[in-house]
């Protein structure tokens, strides 16, 4: 089994989620693409780790996993405030900086 | 070459005189002319000692130099300020400061109702100070500081009341006409310096012999422009009619006797270059015959008796450019007729300023008419000058353009017969405008204007006028008897001793100048007897009117120089406006233009951002593909 | 079994972009994320994979769909696209990063045959992932579990409500501060209109509820008439001086 078949789905999910990220409107589907996305990543790692015959990669992957929950708990705690005071959770309404 | 100690007080007296009327200002009114009148006085004195100094030392070593400062020390470049005092420069000294005291005398009475008096000494002497260091400079570009000098001088003084504009513009014309020369005299230097690798006389003329005969030739030609530019020949003659409009004295002295002849100094003192470039000495030749009969036949249709006198300097200064054209055989004679001219031109130029001082100021001859009575002085001096000019043995210019004439027939075959008939032609018309100058304004009917009460000048202003007239009589048989000036100038223009060719008997060529004279003169009797008009006649040929209008010359300069010069200027405008600010502001307009196109990028909405981002990563990774290809 | 999950997990990817409900993407992201963890034990990595269920799937899936809850489940999108050309623009740029990163992975080269990961656990998977934290990378793990207690703190400030500092009275105390207000307004309301009148007078004026008598209540015939009392001596507060005066 050609451990390079997991890059390539690596990819693929990565671009998948990068699509999510731009197309969809509710703010927490965009925040499970931009999770796909770091599980791709997650993904990499792993098969590199197996690749290298070194658990470094793994290391990183494990890290990696803690930071995304750090960012999911802090990112969904922001669209609850916002959601309360706006009732709204589009991503699209917060465009002041527009010209 | 001997040293001398003395040779720089020539320059610094009058120089030093100069820089101190100009710097005390108002203080110095009172004094100010006779300061500076005594100082050119002591600047003669000195040359005279000098001079003889210089005649009792043996012929070998008669030049003097004298070191001032090192200039110019640029690796193997090096340029001393230094002056040379050889037995051609004296002659200029001489006539320099003898001359120069003479008009500084005049001008005490001449200028003495004039409130900036003391300005115009101040510009006479440093006037003589730069004309001095022309002639004195040992290298080329010693002399151009003094060129440059005398150019500078020439202007101030040309535009000295210029609360008048002509008299400004005429100022302006001559500077710029100068400068045209001048551009040849900085080519030349270069030539010279690239040929030879010096530009001192003596470091060129020793190595003369090595150059191609193209670089001579195109130095040669460089150097007949800065002649033709300086000294108002052909095609830069225009300046010398309008510069009249500075006082009587300046013309006396700059546009007459001294600067307008440094350009004949010049090529006398580059006679080693011109002697190895015939082509060079033919167009010397040519422009000597054009400008005499160009200057005699203006001189022969204007009223105004300053312009005469300034075309009659210019045809005069042709036959000294024609004979310097003839080579060894011409030198010592163009210089001989360069001495025997400041004599009594200067001396008819100060008789004008005499008349015009007893006419108020009138300069239009068919205004004044039978003024020998009442100004009796005036009218010798000026009439012993007229005979002078015209060639009347034994007088000065008899043989001085006796012995020019001989030496354009002695050119040989049909050359010689053109020179010399063309140097016989302009004799006749010179004769021919003379004796109407003198007819008109001394002889003839009184044509006054009503409040005109002619006198004779004071003494200040007669006594230089009447010594002149004594040197218009005498120097022309000083100089050349027993061909004394030609040994003289030997040393430094004809040091191989060249002999001459004779091609028709002087005695023939006598006879023929003399009948020149008499033919001149008969016709100019019998066309001006009678009643003169009040007013120039309108029903004159259309040759008349083309000379009065000075054949043309400024509408020649006009149509080939000042119009496209104009036009490029406007163009230069145009494009300066339209092209170079256009650009700037095109700048400035496509940054905004740019800006407000960016400005659109900035919807606010976070999936164009998280869209550019992805765009960027796409292009990143691209560019790597690209790149490990 | 790759080439079955793979696909699969391509799938519900996918259908996690194009399903309207939130809910139902985040079920199709676990899908993905408990696939991913079978990939990850396939690969000798089974502490990673056991923790990407428990912790990943577990724990941020759960969080996100408790998140659902709060901001309404049934909140959709409309997949009508609002900003013009976005979706076009979107999709092709991913497209092309999809081609050039795949294109790249097959040109690299690695340079040597794949190692396993026997030799790395050989004294079992957790020892050796615990030997790399606790000795090589002890100075990220501090860090990052400090970010981790960051995190936690800012969660708790961001959902802090304002509200919830306020003092909240008791029932009581409301009713004390009821019946010890300004006027008799705030405990029992104010009287309808006609309790106070002392008139009935066409040309008395009525009075409004504060108190102040209004001049709209008297015919205008009256003030044409010049038939009309001074209006301001009606106000309530002057009630008593006038009883004075008709007594």
């Amino acid at each position: 089994m050609n451990p390079t078949n997991y890059l390539y789905l690596s990819a693929i999910l990565f671009s998948i989620g990068a699509v999510g990220v731009v197309v969809r409107r509710n703010a927490i589907v965009v925040f499970m693409c931009i999770e796909l996305m770091l599980n791709a990543a997650n993904l990499a790692f792993v098969t590199f780790a197996n690749m290298t015959g070194n658990l470094q990669g793994q290391v990183m992957a494990f890290f990696t996993m803690v930071v995304a929950a750090c960012e999911v708990v802090v990112g969904l705690a922001i669209i609850v405030t916002i959601y309360r005071s706006r009732r709204s959770a589009s991503v699209d309404d917060a465009s002041l900086l527009s010209r | 070459m001997n040293t001398s100690t003395n040779i720089v007080y020539l320059i610094a007296l009058p120089l030093f005189s100069s820089a101190l009327l100009m710097l005390l200002g108002r203080k110095a009114d009172k004094w100010g002319h006779i300061f500076a009148s005594l100082i050119s006085a002591s600047a003669f004195f000195v040359g005279v000692t000098e001079f003889f100094a210089m005649c009792s030392r043996p012929e070998e070593a008669r030049a003097v130099t004298q070191k001032l400062f090192t200039w110019i020390s640029v690796g193997d470049f090096q340029v001393d300020a230094s002056l040379l005092l050889d037995q051609l420069s004296i002659a200029f000294v001489l006539l320099i400061t003898g001359v120069g005291t003479l008009i500084h005398i005049y001008s005490i009475a001449y200028m003495s109702h004039d409130r900036d008096q003391r300005r115009f000494f101040a510009y006479l002497n440093f006037f003589i100070a730069a004309m001095l260091l022309l002639v004195l400079g040992d290298s080329y570009l010693n002399l151009y500081v003094g060129w440059e000098g005398v150019g500078l001088a020439s202007y101030l003084l040309i535009g000295f009341w210029n609360q008048k504009p002509e008299y400004a513009t005429a100022a302006k014309k001559a500077f710029v006409m100068n400068r045209v020369g001048d551009f040849g005299l900085s080519i030349a230097i270069m030539i010279g310096f690239a040929t030879f690798g010096s530009v001192s006389f003596s470091g060129i003329e020793e190595k003369v012999g090595g150059a191609s005969e193209t670089a001579l030739t195109a130095m040669g030609l460089m150097l007949l422009l800065a002649a033709a530019g300086k000294s108002a020949q052909f095609p830069l003659q225009a300046w010398l009619g309008d510069a009249m409009a500075g006082p009587t004295p300046v013309s006396a002295l700059i546009h007459a006797a001294t600067m307008v002849t440094a350009g004949v100094y010049l090529i006398t003192r580059s006679n080693f270059i011109f002697d190895n470039a015939p082509t060079a000495q033919l167009a010397v030749v040519m422009i000597g015959i054009i400008t005499l009969l160009f200057g005699a036949i203006i001189g022969t249709a204007k009223d105004d008796i300053k312009k005469v006198l300034a075309a009659s300097t210019m045809s005069q200064i042709g036959y000294m450019i024609l004979a310097t054209g003839f080579g060894p055989a011409g030198y010592a004679f163009a210089i001989m007729h360069l001495l025997t001219h400041g004599f009594f031109k200067a001396g008819m130029f100060l008789g004008a300023g005499s008349v015009m001082h007893g006419m108020n100021d009138e300069v239009n001859m068919r205004k004044y008419g039978g003024l020998a009575k009442f100004m009796p002085i005036t009218s010798i001096t000026f009439g012993l000058g007229y005979l002078a000019i015209i060639g009347v043995p034994p007088f000065a210019g008899f043989y001085s353009k006796d012995k020019i004439i001989e030496t354009a027939f002695n050119a040989g075959g049909l050359q010689g017969v053109i020179f010399g008939g063309s140097a016989l032609l302009g004799a006749i018309i010179t004769a021919f405008y003379m004796t109407r100058v003198m007819l008109l304004t001394f002889a003839g009917n009184k044509r006054w204007a009503s409040d005109a009460h002619p006198h004779e000048s004071p003494f200040l202003m007669w006594a230089p006028m009447a010594i002149l007239a004594i040197g218009s009589v005498a120097s022309g048989y000083l100089l050349y008897s027993g061909k004394a000036i030609v040994k003289w100038l030997a040393p430094v223009v004809d040091k191989d001793h060249h002999e001459h060719v004779e091609f028709l008997p002087p005695i023939v060529v006598t006879a023929l100048a003399i009948a020149a004279v008499v033919i001149g003169v008969s016709i100019a009797l019998l066309k001006n007897r009678g009643e003169q008009s009040e007013s120039a006649p309108s029903d004159v040929s259309i040759w008349t009117r083309i000379a009065r209008r000075d054949l043309l010359q400024d509408d020649a300069n006009e149509f080939l120089f000042m119009r496209p010069g104009q036009e490029v200027t406007k163009a230069l405008v145009a494009t300066d406006d339209r092209v170079i600010d256009g650009a700037v502001r095109g700048v400035a307009a496509s940054a905004v233009g740019s800006a407000r196109g960016l400005r659109k990028l900035q919807t606010g909405y976070v999936r164009n951002y998280a869209l550019l981002i992805l765009i960027g990563a796409a292009v990143i990774l691209a560019a790597m593909w690209v790149v490990t290809i | 079994m790759f080439w079955v999950l793979a696909p699969l997990t391509v799938f519900a990817a996918v259908g996690m972009l194009l399903v309207k409900k939130a809910v139902y993407s985040a079920i199709l992201l676990a899908f993905v994320m408990i696939a991913l963890a079978i990939f990850y034990i396939a690969q000798d990595a089974p502490f990673l994979g056991i923790v990407q269920i428990v912790v990943y799937t577990g724990a941020v899936m759960m969080l996100f769909l408790f998140i659902l809850m709060l901001v309404g489940v049934d909140s959709s999108d409309s997949l009508v696209e609002t900003i013009k050309g976005l979706r076009g623009v979107a999709i092709t740029t991913s497209l092309a990063f999809a081609a050039a990163l795949t294109s790249l992975i097959a040109r690299a080269e690695f340079g040597q045959e794949p190692l396993g990961l026997a030799s790395a656990n050989a004294n079992g998977n957790v020892e050796g992932i615990a030997n790399l934290i606790f000795r090589q990378y002890v100075w990220a793990f501090e860090v990052i579990s400090a970010l981790l207690i960051t995190a936690a703190l800012g969660a708790m400030v961001l959902a802090h409500s304002p509200k919830s500092s306020e003092a909240r009275l008791s029932q009581r105390a409301r009713s004390v501060a009821r019946f010890r207000g300004a006027s008799i307004g705030t405990a029992a309301g104010l009287p309808g209109s006609g309790v106070f009148a002392r008139h009935n007078a066409v040309d008395v004026p009525a009075l409004l509820p504060d108190g102040k008598p209004s001049d709209l209540s008297i015919p205008s015939v009256l003030a044409e008439r010049g038939d009309v009392q001074e209006t301001k001596r009606y106000a309530l507060d002057g009630l008593p001086k006038l009883d004075e005066e008709d007594k």
